[in-house]
């Protein structure tokens, strides 16, 4: 090989940020149904720590062996509201606990599944569930939940859309932080290893490894050799990039689920801000020529990136899934947090962006006295644009009390701070209020 | 077990000795050598193999980055397949 190639990929890995942003394990849980909560949640226990008892060692191996910086490991677990149901607990707060706990022992960084999949409608379980999130999440350190309230085959489940308004509501009145363990989605994906939004879907098998790639830095830098060219040389240029990336992550999902004995799922070929300079998706933006993020042509500057990263990282592994596409959470971006800042970056122009990238209205602090509707009527709105568009959506919003526009909230330093950015103040309550279903696109009727 | 070790920083006399004298050591075997100037930084890629079952891999890994603390260079060691994995189709 070239000792060019060899550097090239030495300076990816130390220079340019490069890492596989996470690998997680996905883990069945239906075989721990009991209709004793205690009983299943013993279960549970039992059957995370035995799983995944060296999941944190071997990425700590391949770290060391193949010199890329793992940096998260993490469970998901089937949607708890699931599992769950068939017991007689009043709420499933303790379930929440035994994930901490098992995630806890077994050294991971976060496990997400404490989700509630009612696009159509409830089940008993996911009525629970969502009464325990806020609960759940402030007693708890590790663990993520998930909401998905619609999809392209469903339609909206307004009554879950106006319900997570309040349980968003209620969950930043104890711990605004906590706020980002919660996702709302529409076309929630079953095997996204990204969190807060990872669970392990009910087609997939008892255990899986599923890699998320991660490198704005990289594509950075690659696109800083191709100033003032054509965009179709901008687009190839990302593709090529987004190829080198995903071939990284084929190799450690592989030797992943060679070294735990666990098939290997799939890569989500996904850029992953951090709020550490040189990380940044905004600033991939800026160099393909916008003065700032927000200005107009971002839109088409994302689809463009977005698309460019898929069409590279498709021939360069065997699946892919997840969410793959661009991030754009703002308070994990320290150039969308800048852009912000300046006045440069709106809630309206992050939703439009969100019709073209892989997920949603992402880490944004809103002033604690948005109303539950209003942040209900964002969670309507991205929902309509997924489903619409067949596409997932999130939001993960927070309304962080005492606060208002000007102030920030501090996440701690992997997780960044959030600028409170305005919400426009006319109220869409009674549109809200309505509940009901939100049919499902013409467009879904596909048989 | 084979690796490839990237040894990087500002050229100074007796690089390429001590490196090479670290590894018989170890009794890591050197299949393979380059060296260059790269962008004005003494740029050297080594292929070594050794007995896996001997001598561990974190083992040689430290023992190579104490040298390049020593001597202010930036040795790395990693296993070939990632290299094939990114450059390679």
């Amino acid at each position: 090989m070239e000792s060019q190639q060899i550097m090239e990929t030495i300076q990816m890995i130390s220079e340019e940020k490069l890492d596989i942003r996470t690998i997680t394990m996905g883990i069945s849980l239906f075989d721990c149904i009991d209709s004793d909560g205690e009983k299943a949640r013993t279960k549970i226990y039992d059957k995370l720590t035995k799983s995944a008892r060296d999941l944190v060692k071997v990425a700590d191996e391949i770290q060391a062996e193949y010199g890329i910086p793992i940096i998260n490991k993490r469970l998901s677990v089937t949607p708890i509201a699931m599992v769950a149901a068939a017991c007689h607990d009043d709420d499933y707060v303790a379930y929440a606990q035994v994930m901490d706990r098992a995630a806890a022992t077994l050294g991971v960084d976060l496990i997400g599944g404490f989700s509630a999949l009612v696009q159509k409608g409830y089940q008993s379980g996911d009525r629970k569930l969502i009464a325990s999130i806020p609960e759940a999440l402030s007693e708890t350190t590790r663990v993520c939940s998930s909401v998905n309230v619609g999809s392209t085959r469903a339609g909206i489940n307004m009554d879950a859309v106006s319900q997570m308004g309040h349980v968003v509501k209620n969950l930043a009145a104890i711990d605004p932080v906590s706020c980002m363990s919660l996702v709302i989605f529409a076309n929630a994906v079953e095997d996204n290893p990204f969190m807060a939004g990872a669970f392990h879907g009910v087609g997939e098998a008892d255990r899986v490894i599923n890699v998320g790639i991660s490198g704005p830095g990289v594509v950075k830098r690659a696109l800083e050799q191709v100033k003032g060219e054509p965009i179709d040389v901008v687009s190839e240029t990302i593709k090529k990039t987004a190829f080198k990336v995903t071939r990284m992550g084929q190799l450690v999902g592989n030797v992943a689920a060679e070294r735990l004995n666990v098939p290997f799922g799939i890569v989500d070929l996904s850029l992953a801000p951090t709020p550490n300079e040189g990380d940044s998706v905004a600033e991939i933006l800026e160099e393909i020529g916008l003065t700032s993020v927000g200005a107009a042509g971002t839109t088409a500057a994302l689809a463009l990136l977005n698309d460019a990263v898929k069409k590279g990282g498709v021939m360069a592994c065997e699946h892919v899934g997840g969410l793959s596409g661009a991030f754009i959470p703002v308070s994990e971006d320290a150039e969308m947090i800048r852009a912000v800042s300046r006045g440069n970056l709106n809630i309206e122009k992050l939703e439009a962006m969100t019709a073209v990238c892989s997920v949603g209205l992402d880490m944004i602090a809103v002033p604690g006295d948005t109303s539950a509707e209003t942040l209900s009527g964002m969670i309507a709105d991205e929902a309509a644009i997924g489903v619409i568009n067949n596409k997932t959506t999130a939001v993960r919003v927070i309304p962080v009390p005492g606060k208002t526009v000007g102030d920030s909230i501090d996440f701690g330093s992997l997780f960044g701070t959030a600028p409170i950015m305005p919400v426009n103040e006319a109220s869409p309550a009674d549109f809200i209020q309505r509940g009901g279903r939100i049919p499902a696109p013409i467009h879904s009727f596909k048989n | 077990m084979k690796a490839i070790i990237t040894v990087v920083g500002q050229d100074q006399v007796g690089i390429v000795a001590r490196v090479a004298s670290q590894l018989a050591e170890l009794k890591v075997n050197i299949i393979d050598i380059s060296q260059t100037l790269m962008h004005g930084s003494f740029t050297m890629i080594l292929m070594g193999e050794w007995d896996g079952e001997q001598q561990s891999f974190d083992r040689i890994k430290t023992a190579l980055a104490d040298l390049g603390q020593q001597l202010g260079l930036d040795i790395r060691m990693q296993r070939q397949e990632l290299f094939d994995a990114i450059q390679k189709l």
